[in-house]
């Protein structure tokens, strides 16, 4: 397994365990959409989804995952792997990495590199003592705010009520984020994709389950 | 998930090992060091050693204290430790004036450039904030309980700085990150705009520090446990150059000497000039001096200073006033130590600049205990002993313990996936109280 030789962001971790999957190279001084997924990364329709939107009209941005388990990172490399056999030419802007993402952000990205991030279904960490282990949380949100872009777009969804009403209140109260008014959420593709084909998202419909989602915007602070 | 770790043995007690530290005043009035739960100072005017009074009634701390640090102005002084406990005291009276208590255990502590706030950060790797003057019209948070403003996830921060203009702070941590954060006018709300992150460490980061050469550029410089000491261009995250200390210490001690995992960077000192960066290393005995160009943004190898074998410095400091730079020699919480009198050894170098290199025959050198300032009354006070015999023996354990604890108290441990499980069974963390 080769590790990118990341040309934006610092110099990559020293990683305990040894696979680091990363589908080809990379230019990392594009602009990015970041992709950050947990039980929906085992669910590809997503990136078909999205990869088809996007393969034809903004192929020169670049998607990455973000996915500590190994297991998942390896399915979804298969899974890439498969959607450019199948559809030569395209995918090549989307890719897998194997890492701690909330550990080592800025060593993956510069500052105001990325247009978008995406938290779909993450673990709600129940018990109160492991809620500092959220991938969103005031802590962690200064780091995303860092490599976001000012005017890039946070996508958070869930379909665990109190996750869905912590990740908002963390973002509300971030001096960083601001909210996107419901009309601009409507008129985003890129917000329909994420409730209705994703897999996770089929399922919960299917069970007749509710979906809580929080959309913000990286704004800058006016310093008064 | 596969687990290809090596699983470290477990030295008892070597985890819990607390190096003493020593901090300069910076207008030169006073010394202090911190041995175990004893904080000793000096009052190097009128040359007698200080008595503490705590408001609470007790001397001091009662647990192994881990961080102190003089403000910049050199009226307060921060102590903080094992015993969640963050202690402000006022220098000129030497009295305590706040006893902050933080949930978990502290590792780094600093006061604000204006005397006004005090930031800790817990083994959890957060920063809180407290207030310290108490009649202001400024907002206050209710009840004055600390305020959490930044975090390093799930990190333990081991330094933690403000910029000479007050206008950032710089946190170190273990997972071999400096971040540097903008540090609001109103801090109770949180400092939440990074201003840079200073990559490059390919290990723990040890300590940081703040350079100058004048009042409007700076400079942090940093010391990891990869043995490189940094200079960074903090306010853009720019790497401005890396000195590795390893290959020095390759030269000069030759190949068989050098042991791979025992020259990690322990603490880094900067003259008051800005022009040299004193370096503490792990089981070298003696300091190794290197010349700062802050205007060709470089560091290269000046000396070093051999003291006796037996004595490694665990901590440094010097203040802005003198060309004096304190090293102590210390530790608590060692396996097998007795719970008697805490001894430290106290080592100044003089002649901490560098145009004393050129012009005097000897420059930097170490002085001799005779001619140490308020000689015995000092060294009594600040080491607790002036038996030579007895130092001898405590600093032979020190010096065991050295070459292992630096290494297991920063590296993360490596636990097989059962002793994982059984740890987590074991552990009892509290939910944050808001």
């Amino acid at each position: 397994m080769t590790t990118s030789g990341t040309s934006g962001g610092g110099k990559l971790p020293r990683q305990t365990q040894p696979t680091l999957a990363v589908v080809g190279s990379f230019d990392l001084s594009q602009s990015l959409l970041y992709f950050l997924t947990t039980r929906a990364m085992t669910r590809t329709t997503t990136h078909s989804a999205i990869g088809v939107h996007f393969g034809g009209s903004l192929s020169s941005d670049i998607m990455i995952g973000m996915e500590p388990r190994d297991k998942v990172t390896e399915y979804v490399k298969e899974r890439i792997l498969a959607l450019r056999a199948a559809n030569p030419g395209q995918y090549d802007n989307i890719s897998v990495v194997r890492t701690n993402s909330m550990k080592y952000i800025p060593n993956y990205f510069r500052k105001a590199q990325l247009t978008k991030m995406f938290f779909l279904f993450p673990d709600p960490h129940f018990k109160e003592k492991n809620h500092r282990r959220r991938v969103i949380s005031m802590q962690l949100l200064d780091e995303y705010a860092y490599v976001m872009k000012v005017g890039g777009i946070i996508y958070t969804i869930t379909d665990v009520e109190e996750l869905g009403e912590w990740m908002r209140s963390c973002l509300e109260k971030h001096p960083l984020f601001e909210t996107v008014i419901e009309e601009e959420i409507k008129a985003d593709p890129v917000f329909k994709l994420l409730s209705t084909a994703t897999e996770e998202s089929q399922k919960v419909a299917r069970n007749g389950g509710q979906t809580f989602h929080a959309i913000f915007r990286r704004i800058s602070l006016q310093e008064e | 998930m596969e687990d290809t770790a090596v699983e470290e043995p477990e030295v008892s007690g070597a985890a819990e090992f607390a190096p003493a530290l020593v901090a300069a005043h910076p207008h030169g009035n006073s010394v202090a060091v911190a041995i175990g739960p004893e904080l000793r100072a000096f009052d190097l005017r009128a040359g007698l050693p200080v008595s503490l009074s705590d408001e609470c009634g007790g001397r001091s701390h009662s647990d192994a204290i881990r961080a102190i640090c003089f403000s910049v102005s050199g009226a307060l002084f921060a102590s903080a430790g094992d015993d969640k406990l963050v202690k402000v005291w006022k220098t000129d009276s030497w009295r305590c004036i706040r006893t902050i208590t933080s949930e978990k255990r502290v590792s780094a502590v600093a006061i604000s450039i204006n005397d006004l706030y005090v930031t800790f950060a817990d083994k959890f790797g957060v920063v809180w904030l407290v207030t310290l003057w108490e009649d202001s019209a400024e907002q206050v948070s209710v009840d004055n309980k600390p305020v959490s403003i930044l975090g390093h996830y799930c990190s333990i921060i081991t330094s933690m700085k403000f910029s000479p203009d007050g206008r950032f702070i710089a946190t170190a941590d273990r997972d071999f990150k400096i971040r540097v954060t903008l540090f609001p006018k109103n801090p109770l709300k949180g400092a939440h705009e990074i201003q840079s992150f200073c990559l490059g460490h390919t290990d723990f980061v040890s300590c940081i520090t703040f350079t100058s050469i004048s009042e409007n550029q700076s400079f942090l410089i940093s010391g990891g446990g990869d043995s490189t000491v940094r200079l960074w261009d903090y306010v853009n995250g720019c790497l401005l150059d890396t000195f590795q200390v390893r290959d020095k210490m390759g030269e000069l001690l030759g190949p068989n000497e050098t042991d791979d995992s025992s020259l990690a960077i322990a603490d880094i000192c900067p003259s008051n000039d800005g022009s040299l960066v004193a370096v503490a290393i792990q089981s070298f005995s003696g300091v190794m001096l290197l010349a700062c160009d802050l205007v060709g943004k470089k560091l290269s190898f000046l000396k070093v200073i051999t003291m006796e074998k037996s004595y490694i410095p665990t901590s440094l400091a010097s203040s802005l006033s003198s060309e004096l730079l304190w090293t102590v020699m210390g530790a608590s919480n060692m396996p097998n130590q007795a719970s008697s009198h805490l001894l430290t050894r106290v080592r100044i170098i003089t002649s901490f600049q560098k145009d004393r290199l050129s012009s005097d025959d000897a420059g930097p050198a170490t002085l001799e205990d005779s001619d140490v300032p308020h000689d015995e009354k000092l060294l009594l006070a600040l080491q607790g002993s002036l038996d030579v015999t007895k130092q001898e023996e405590v600093l032979a354990s020190v010096l065991a313990a050295l070459k292992v604890s630096m290494h297991k108290m920063l590296v993360k441990k490596h636990y097989s996936e059962e002793r994982r499980e059984q740890r987590k069974r074991g552990r009892n963390d509290k939910k944050i109280k808001n």
